[in-house]
């Protein structure tokens, strides 16, 4: 069970004065129960190439795998593919239109073709899982506030019970507590479910918190592909296009620059905290 | 997906049609639709061919584009031209079948119909591929300016038809985004019959609505904030000027209504002594 990407490539309104390279040539595999982050600049063809791997954008050239399966031949089922691939687009909460929230969470897996019962079953699993409050679910989508409408959108795709799930920056605009709920349900979910997770995010605090792996894409292609340790190594080059590694990164290799004995690989707070700990039981003794 | 179409199709180069003025090219055009009804000769045909071939070159659009922009008005030009070849009833006869007859003079105006459209349409698009529609409505409203005399809100007229234009790729863009996302939720647009059809537009329109109060609430908003009070006493950052060209064009375009008037008159002169 996995996505392989063979040499994609998309081009924006072909043929016309305004054509445009979105991504050029992408190979990638992501395998099954990964939990990936994808960052990149602003304009990187992130957002272009998430929208391939449920079918929604067709490339211009180039193979897409679905379970061994390519997707481009005909007679694909492409709903098939659509409900195994959820993607929650950015800024999710444009897309609800329903009269309430209950209604609206409901639509995805009512497409699928699920009884109203289990439909309504997985809505409130789907709305429970992130965080919002049943007093809240006869109520309109528009009468929210814009974190509540960001998770209501967000279980929409969750209710599909899809096994690959793609944010799109779900955290945009949020404040840090929503954000921390957001991805602390997701990081649990693909721990309890082992669904893969593709998180787009301009955060690097956020993918190095939660994520195995990292592609950082520039300008249409992809830079550099690892773990987060061994990507946020080239953190000179992550700045030139734009990126940075996270906080905590530099300040360890500020105390190391200061000769206190640490390693400066860590990208997170914890581990950091352990690494100076250690760092520091060194010194004593 | 659907923003490949394009709406006011504008054509990004930098030419000498791109430059000019654009109350020189609307007016231009106006005159140059009128003179395509005026003339009624093979000969003036010629003289705005020339014409046409002459500003499509110094443009810099690509044929092809400008060809494409004909591809909407094909039926109507196909219903003219039937209408006009079987319809007309003076002349000599060609050709009868039945109630059906073509005449010499069917023929003359259904070709010269034919032209006539394709020339306006070609025209009126060399003009939309090279002004921005931000600068066709200064145009529009530096030039109906005298109307303000007679308390024609001009200026207001003109604000809206630029936020109007402002909107369309926008709202297209908004549209698409919507559409992408309900279809990843399993949306069906394409199967079912023609209620089916429109009740899965639901999803599409209500999210599409809000987003444009929404859109337009903040840019009302916006407005206010900084102190638009409508067109009394404002100025413009970038004003109107008319630059040497822009007369030169004037210039080559009043030769140009000679050269139809001149060429109408001499040929008509001459049917009338033969």
């Amino acid at each position: 069970m996995s996505i392989k990407l063979e040499h994609i490539n998309y081009i924006y309104s072909e043929g016309t004065a305004y054509e445009k390279a979105a991504i050029k040539d992408i190979c990638l595999e992501i395998k099954e129960g990964e939990f990936i982050g994808i960052i990149g600049h602003t304009g990187s063809g992130k957002s272009t190439l998430i929208q391939h791997l449920n079918g929604i954008l067709k490339a211009t050239s180039g193979e897409l795998y679905c379970n061994g399966k390519n997707i481009y031949e005909e007679g694909y089922p492409m709903k098939e593919l659509r409900n195994y691939v959820g993607l929650v687009f950015q800024y999710p909460e444009h897309q609800l239109f329903e009269v309430d929230v209950m209604k609206d969470v409901c639509f995805g897996p009512k497409n699928q073709g699920i009884s109203p019962e289990e439909c309504e079953k997985r809505a409130r699993e789907a709305l429970e899982l992130v965080g919002l409050k049943e007093k809240y679910y006869t109520r309109s989508p528009f009468d929210l506030s814009g974190g509540q409408k960001r998770r209501a959108a967000i279980a929409g795709v969750l209710a599909m019970h899809p096994q690959v799930l793609v944010l799109d920056e779900p955290t945009a605009g949020l404040d840090p507590k929503g954000r921390d709920d957001i991805l602390e349900q997701i990081s649990m979910l693909h721990k309890r479910t082992n669904m893969t997770v593709i998180l787009v995010s301009h955060s690097m605090e956020d993918i190095a918190k939660y994520v195995d792996r990292i592609i950082v894409m520039n300008k249409g292609e992809v830079m550099y592909e690892g773990k987060p340790k061994e990507v946020f190594r080239h953190y000179k080059e992550l700045e030139k296009i734009g990126l940075a590694a996270p906080q905590v990164t530099y300040v360890m290799k500020e105390l190391k620059e200061k000769g206190i004995p640490v390693s400066d690989d860590a990208t997170t707070v914890e581990e950091a905290v352990e690494e100076i700990l250690r760092g520091m039981k060194g010194a004593v003794k | 997906m659907i923003r490949d179409i394009t709406i006011g199709q504008y054509y990004p180069a930098n030419s000498i049609i791109h430059r000019l003025d654009p109350r020189v090219k609307i007016v231009c055009t106006l005159i140059y639709m009128i003179s395509l009804f005026v003339i009624n000769n093979v000969c003036g045909y010629a003289l705005a061919l020339l014409f046409l071939v002459f500003v499509i070159k110094a443009s810099g659009v690509p044929f092809k584009f400008i060809v494409k922009g004909l591809k909407p008005i094909v039926v109507l030009l196909l219903i003219t031209v039937l209408f006009n070849l079987f319809l007309t009833g003076t002349g000599t006869i060609l050709f009868q079948a039945g109630f059906l007859k073509i005449t010499d003079q069917g023929l003359r105006t259904a070709v010269f119909m034919a032209v006539r459209l394709v020339f306006l349409i070609m025209g009126a698009s060399i003009m939309t591929f090279t002004t921005t529609p931000n600068a066709l409505t200064d145009g529009i409203e530096k030039l109906l300016h005298p109307l303000n005399k007679i308390k024609v809100p001009v200026h207001e007229v003109a604000m809206m038809m630029s936020i109007a234009l402002r909107f369309i790729p926008i709202l297209l863009e908004e549209t698409d985004k919507i559409m992408k996302a309900q279809i990843a939720r399993g949306a069906d647009f394409e199967s079912g019959n023609i209620i089916q059809r429109a009740k899965s537009m639901i999803p599409i329109l209500v999210p599409l609505f809000v987003s444009a109060f929404r859109r337009a609430n903040d840019l009302a908003l916006a407005m206010e904030a900084r102190c638009y009070r409508g067109g009394e006493g404002r100025t413009k950052m970038k004003p109107l000027l008319y630059k040497n060209r822009d007369y030169m064009a004037y210039a080559g375009m009043i030769l140009y209504t000679i050269a139809v008037v001149i060429v109408g008159r001499v040929l008509s002169f001459h049917v009338w002594i033969f």
